[in-house]
């Protein structure tokens, strides 16, 4: 449902009769446009995946990755504008490294993501910043256990258990909610997590796309890594298969 | 060369006044004074470390003393440590520099994780990335006081290498810093051969080790052995060399000479 906001929409720094920022919903929506980001945390860890929607045949496969480490013990998937996303990877791993170097050990998630969302945030201040049209996923294992937040363009921090953003996140969301997080484990997130993503691929509007996941778990010895290829070659395999079925139901 | 910034502004000051007197145009005409030295020197060092290449990939021993001048200051330092997945690092002189040097080759080890390529740092990687910070930071005149000892095995390739305080870099079949240098490398030279067993390699360096826990004031008996191999780091729990002082000599020294000491 869009709305427009005719003339109070031209700057970040100008609010709407009814207490809106529009620039910021408008850097939003660029986020919804884009292929979908889900995020689980597992009992013993995290896992991301992202839909990476393919714009032409022409692509290497595994180029432009959509899910980045921070630090060894945290990833960071994006969604929304590649190159604004980019941005805010670097400024995660500057953060995280000065956290490291100032304090002697590994960040936090939870300081990590407020220091994303504090830098997404500081650009929605001023006129002559726009607003970060990407949202990230932060999953991260620390000394707390792992962890999942959402950081979106509007500055905002949030804490899951399940996230999902991007095109497909209403359905994705749906799905998410059935599952029982807490009694999985990381690899049995790793399939769910596929299921999902190859779930809410929309064949007729987008041709094809890449899977891209990744996981911070006991089993990676705590360090964020691309899932191991033979894992995810299972994992879509059997995302293919529970697709088909699908189809064969109808 | 760095130098004493107290001493720069108080002359600076001097000189403005000096020169211009009452001048609305005071000129800060900035005279060093004298350059800082408490870098150059070491306060508490590590002693020698000892590394030689075996049939099936590197050795590297040390022992676990700092000392703070002529005191054994510290007895549970470890000189030896692991650098990414395939590298040993070890070293000699300054512990706060190594400390230094190991926050360093950790920005290194995590930056380049980061780029998830499936790249990882070698120890050549290592040994020229060290020679680049120990080099620069002696054109400075202000050195990391260290001597570090470089090994590791990646893709079937042993390596074993040295960089020095002033930026030489080397490689070898056999490395030692420190005392090391005097009264091990002789016994590599004479003994040390291609196709060594890790028994008769650590047998080697027990050997030297035991040479210099006699000799080196600043060693003590506490070592730690590494294993680099293909398959990765193993470092040892730090352990004793049995010592012989039973010599007659030692037990009746005025054998002979009754009346002297």
């Amino acid at each position: 449902m869009s709305t427009i906001g005719t003339g109070y929409d031209l700057s970040v720094t100008t609010f709407s009769p009814d207490g809106r920022v529009f620039q910021i919903e408008y850097a939003t929506k660029a986020v919804d446009n884009s292929g979908t980001v889900v995020g689980v945390r597992c009992k013993d860890g995290v896992v991301l995946g992202v839909e990476k929607l393919i714009s032409s045949k022409m692509l290497l496969e595994g180029s432009n990755r959509r899910i980045h480490a921070i630090n060894r013990h945290a990833g960071m998937a994006l969604a929304g504008l590649a190159a604004d996303g980019r941005q805010i990877v670097t400024r995660a791993r500057t953060e995280a490294a000065n956290y490291l170097s100032f304090y002697g050990e590994d960040v936090p998630i939870k300081e990590l993501s407020n220091r994303v969302a504090h830098y997404s945030h500081l650009c929605t201040l001023y006129w002559w910043l726009r607003p970060f049209g990407s949202s990230s996923i932060i999953g991260g294992y620390d000394i707390d256990g792992p962890q999942l937040y959402t950081i979106d363009p509007s500055g905002v921090a949030y804490r899951y258990y399940g996230a999902a953003i991007g095109k497909g996140r209403q359905a994705a969301k749906t799905e998410i909610e059935k599952l029982r997080l807490a009694q999985m484990t990381c690899r049995e997130g790793v399939m769910a997590v596929a299921k999902i993503i190859y779930g809410v691929h929309d064949e007729s509007k987008d041709k094809s796309f890449e899977l891209e996941m990744s996981w911070v778990c006991d089993e990676s010895k705590r360090e964020h890594q691309r899932i191991p290829s033979d894992l995810l070659m299972e994992a879509k395999a059997m995302a293919r298969d529970a697709q088909e079925d699908d189809l064969d139901a109808f | 060369m760095r130098w004493e910034e107290e001493g720069m502004k108080q002359n600076a000051f001097i000189m403005g006044n000096k020169l211009m007197g009452s001048s609305p145009h005071v000129f800060s005409l900035i005279m060093p004074s004298i350059p800082i030295t408490h870098t150059q020197t070491p306060y508490v060092t590590g002693t020698s470390v000892l590394g030689i290449k075996y049939k099936d990939g590197v050795l590297i021993a040390a022992d676990t003393a700092g000392s703070y001048g002529s005191t054994t200051r510290y007895k549970s330092v470890e000189r030896l440590r692991p650098i990414g997945q395939n590298t040993l690092v070890g070293a000699t002189g300054e512990m706060s520099d190594f400390q230094t040097i190991l926050q360093i080759l950790d920005r290194l080890i995590i930056t380049n994780a980061m780029f998830d390529d499936d790249n990882t740092l070698g120890p050549p990687d290592i040994h020229s990335y060290l020679n680049r910070v120990m080099y620069n930071q002696r054109n400075k005149l202000d050195p990391f006081w260290n001597t570090l000892v470089l090994g590791g095995v990646k893709n079937g390739v042993k390596y074993l290498g040295n960089v020095t305080m002033l930026g030489l870099h080397y490689v070898d079949d056999h490395v030692a810093t420190g005392f090391g240098i005097h009264l091990a490398q002789p016994i590599f030279r004479n003994e040390w051969n291609e196709d060594m067993t890790l028994e008769q390699g650590t047998k080697l360096l027990e050997k030297c080790m035991l040479v210099l826990f006699y000799r080196d004031r600043s060693a003590i008996n506490k070592m730690q052995i590494a294993n680099i191999t293909e398959d990765g780091v193993k470092i040892s729990e730090p352990y004793a060399l049995q010592t012989k002082w039973d010599y007659e000599a030692f037990s009746n020294p005025t054998v002979g000479n009754e009346g002297s000491w």
